[in-house]
């Protein structure tokens, strides 16, 4: 009995992983009444308090909107997946990953704190690098995942940046408390660029819609998460987070509905190119990201309520699908659309809810979809500027996407039974509980919408940063919006019976963007091997040489830059003893640099850092001088081993590299000898010796300063000090095994 | 390579006297020059010298330990160090101190983490500095 309950849960793992977000998020419902009654929650802890980072968490209408999608599609997920993969030799491993992700994920839309934010924010980005590249056997999938991690990487440092500036601008990181509108801000610009770079790659706008439909290479349910709830709208949520202090600029709303619109009807018209149905799907997610910036970019509040609205459609039947096609392939054994036909006596249940999905997706009445897209052709009707772009935009994508649901859900399950790789079969019932309930889900809301406007109406007074009037129905009267949705509907229709000659068209047009990705890596990596060529040169000599230039040329830089000449010190305060250790150390030096023996060279090297020793003992330094002094010793020795092993080098080719050799030792000497001055002369600010030698003894029970200093008030510098030594010994022992074992 | 005669009686002695000196610096280096880096150099030099004079398979035997572990336990004793101050609800790396026998004019024995962890240095720098010596040593 237990045994088959464990079977049926996927484990243990399995069943934590649907627990944990079951929990999470009936935790949650709990707030939607206060929610719902405008209140906003906050509660804050302190993370990194000397950074001014705090893990505040942020409850209102938009952040529970999203987190309720997260743990709520969430269990819905890891329940799916306890079948989708629940033999998988790797199922732990994935449920990791997910649970991983889900936090991340939950704490980027909980934070109050942006630079907390940015953190969870990166946690999506790696987690989902994981889980797209889950089979990592295959070269697709890990170029696919690395191709979204490079893409929404990039893009998030860019967010990093913005989140700088705007802690600058506002003079705080707390989003809750960036009071009024930072558009009138010097920084506005460059923190919008940096802001929108990181929203429009997280959430695949064009130019950077390409890495979305390859995430695809990950298995169906982290497709149905990423998709429908999550990562790809963590840029759609921080657009919306930012609206209140960000938006109503010119500049806002122009890109925003330019690039949003452009992303919509672009994203839609490749949907129809596509021949499997999960790429289908993954394009009109595309189409759904794309409307949703365009309508926050619009920014009137009916545009926002539509927005916040069609978030929840889409959530709802994206979701579904997803996982409905997850059931489809595992019946059938393929997802080509041009071979599916005829399930829907096979798959009753999958057919069942593939065409309640579908319908709210096509946006027909009485679904939540229908709802979302009159609200959104009202918001677009009623717009300022823009009224033909918006609509046209939302018009096309829309008749699109009509066609879209038919290609996935009406094709495939109706007509004659057609041959598949598999027999078709009905999937198990935790893979039908998803799609089902939310395919049921988009019923419910759009019979009742009252119940949607729970979570619609605070998350768009979140949005607006100001209470807002929202009264969902599912019709009132014939106007505008509904005579369009009709002429949506003919259109679509017309598309969806001329889509196989329109995809036949499509193909033809090649693609551009992903292959312009793969160039530009070729590219990225012939450089750095070009580059690895020029420096990588495997002599030492070159590396030692290239790195002490670059030292000069630093030093000789910042010289340059301070303008001023140090003076020469007072000479006339030498006596003999310092003179002799200087002539001392100038001998071992000269004699270093002229001899032809390599031990010659080291000795004398040797007693150029013992004279330094002595510079140590005469000015008061004991502590200082006795390391120095062993440490000359060992290298000496250790130098003296090494040598043994350096290759021969002819006479002549020695003679010549000295010339070059002995003008860098000449420069950085100089220069070196010229910093040294300089820093000589700077006041001296003796505030932090006052205090070790004022406190060294009562606080830290020691007389000796310097070894105060090392293990007590800065132990951790130490500490990270002989954590360097350890792993440099440690590299040096499995270099030295690794050599001689490759050795015969 | 077989080493003089006077080389390996001398290091005999020597050797001695430089672990005692190296520990003699490791435990008074709070107070006086000294402490568990310098400690960790001269406790190294010592078996560096053992190993010229009797080759670098005897040093290891002496040593018992492999350098390489010495070194990691070192690394962890000085964590630990470190980690012990959270029991006292102190910030990290915050010194512990106890007076064994302390009287109104004498402090007694003063026993510390601060200690504990100088000798994590020590362990440290000893057996970094043997890992690579020994090793590029049984390299040549």
């Amino acid at each position: 009995m237990a045994e088959a309950s464990n079977r049926v849960l996927g484990g243990p793992a399995g069943v934590i992983s649907v627990l944990v977000p079951l929990g999470l998020f009936a935790w949650l419902l709990q707030f939607v009444p206060a929610v719902a009654a405008g209140e906003v929650l906050l509660w804050r802890l302190d993370w990194a308090p000397s950074l001014g980072v705090t893990l505040g968490i942020l409850l209102d209408g938009l952040s529970l909107s999203f987190a309720l999608l997260i743990t709520g599609i969430g269990a819905l997920v890891t329940l799916y997946s306890t079948r989708y993969l629940g033999g998988h030799p790797h199922y732990t491993r994935f449920v990791i990953y997910l649970l991983g992700f889900m936090g991340g994920m939950l704490g980027l839309v909980l934070s109050d704190n942006l630079l907390a934010l940015f953190v969870f924010w990166e946690i999506t980005t790696i987690t989902s690098y994981l889980l797209i590249g889950f089979d990592a056997d295959q070269a697709k999938a890990r170029r696919n995942a690395l191709q979204a991690l490079l893409v929404t990487g990039i893009g998030g440092l860019a967010f990093l940046a913005g989140i700088v500036l705007i802690g600058t601008a506002a003079g705080t990181f707390e989003i809750s408390e960036i009071e009024g509108s930072l558009t009138g801000h010097a920084l506005y610009l460059p923190i919008f660029l940096l802001v929108v770079a990181g929203a429009f790659t997280k959430s695949a706008q064009v130019p950077f819609h390409f890495w979305l439909p390859n995430a695809m290479a990950a298995p169906t349910p982290v497709s149905a998460y990423l998709h429908s709830a999550t990562m790809v709208k963590g840029g759609v949520y921080l657009l919306a987070r930012m609206n209140p202090s960000l938006g109503g600029s010119e500049i806002w709303f122009w890109t925003l509905i330019l690039f949003g619109g452009v992303t919509a009807v672009f994203a839609s018209v490749l949907a129809i190119r596509q021949t499997d149905i999960k790429q289908v799907l993954a394009y009109t997610t595309l189409m759904a990201l794309g409307t949703l910036v365009m309508f926050i970019g619009l920014g009137t509040a009916a545009a926002i309520e539509a927005a916040m609205t069609f978030l929840l459609v889409h959530s709802f039947y994206k979701a579904a699908l997803f996982l409905m096609i997850g059931v489809v392939d595992h019946g059938t054994g393929t997802r080509d659309a041009t071979i599916l036909r005829g399930l829907a006596r096979a798959m009753p249940l999958t057919a069942l809810a593939a065409a309640l999905a579908a319908l709210s997706m096509a946006g027909l009445p009485p679904l939540f979809g229908f709802i979302g897209k009159e609200f959104m052709y009202k918001a677009a009707l009623d717009a300022p500027v823009a009224v033909w772009w918006v609509t046209g935009c939302a018009f096309a994508a829309s008749a699109l996407m009509f066609a879209a649901g038919g290609i996935v859900a009406w094709r495939p399950f109706t007509g004659k039974l057609a041959a598949t790789p598999v027999t078709p079969h009905e999937g198990p019932w935790p893979m039908l509980a998803g799609p089902l309930l939310l395919a049921a889900l988009g019923v419910a809301a759009g019979l009742m919408p009252d119940h949607a406007e729970l979570l619609v109406a605070p998350a768009t007074a979140a949005v607006l940063g100001a209470p807002a009037e929202v009264d969902l129905y599912l019709f009132k009267e014939v106007n505008a919006a509904f005579i369009l949705s009709l002429l949506t509907f003919a259109l679509g229709f017309v598309i969806y019976l001329v889509h196989a000659p329109m995809r036949a068209r499509l193909a033809q047009v090649p693609a551009r963007f992903d292959p312009g990705w793969d160039r530009l890596m070729d590219g990225v990596s012939d450089g750095s091997k070009g580059l690895t060529g020029l420096i990588q040169t495997g002599r030492l000599r070159r590396y030692v040489f290239v790195t002490f230039a670059t030292l000069a040329a630093v030093l000789a830089w910042a010289i340059w830059r301070g303008g001023v000449l140090p003076d020469l010190p007072p000479l006339e305060d030498l006596r003999a003893k310092h003179w002799s250790v200087l002539i001392f150390i100038l001998v071992g030096a000269l004699l270093t640099a002229a001899t032809n023996s390599r031990m010659t060279a080291v000795a004398a090297l040797g007693t150029v850092g013992i004279g330094v020793a002595l510079i140590f003992i005469m000015f008061g330094a004991p502590d200082v001088a006795i390391t120095q002094l062993l440490v000359e010793v060992l290298q000496v020795v250790l130098v003296a081993v090494a040598m043994l092993k350096l290759p021969r080098m002819k006479i002549e080719n020695v003679s010549r590299l000295r010339g070059w050799d002995m003008a860098l030792a000449l420069s950085l000497g100089a220069l070196t000898s010229l910093v040294l001055l300089a820093v000589m002369q700077a006041p001296l600010d003796l505030r932090l010796t006052a205090f070790f030698e004022a406190t060294s003894a009562p606080i830290a029970h020691g007389r000796n300063i310097v070894n105060v200093i090392l293990v007590d008030f800065r132990a951790l510098d130490t500490f990270g000090e002989i954590a360097v030594v350890a792993i440099a010994a440690l590299g040096a022992y499995a270099l030295l095994r690794g050599t001689r074992r490759a050795r015969p | 390579m077989k080493s003089s005669l006077i080389v390996r009686a001398a290091t005999r002695v020597l050797v001695g006297l430089l672990l005692v000196f190296s520990f003699y610096m490791l435990i008074r280096g709070h107070n006086e020059p000294g402490g568990g880096f310098i400690g960790g150099l001269i406790g190294a030099t010592g078996f560096i010298l053992y190993a010229i004079a009797h080759g670098c398979r005897a040093a290891r035997e002496a040593l018992r330990i492999e350098p390489q572990t010495i070194a990691v336990v070192g690394l962890g004793l000085a964590l630990l160090a470190g980690v012990s101050a959270f029991l006292d609800r102190d910030a990290l790396f915050a010194g512990q101190w106890l007076f064994i026998g302390a009287t109104e004019g004498d402090k007694g024995l003063p026993l510390s983490t601060v200690l504990v962890f100088d000798i994590g240095v020590y362990l440290v720098v000893l057996g970094s500095v043997l890992t690579i010596v020994l090793g590029l040593e049984e390299e040549v």
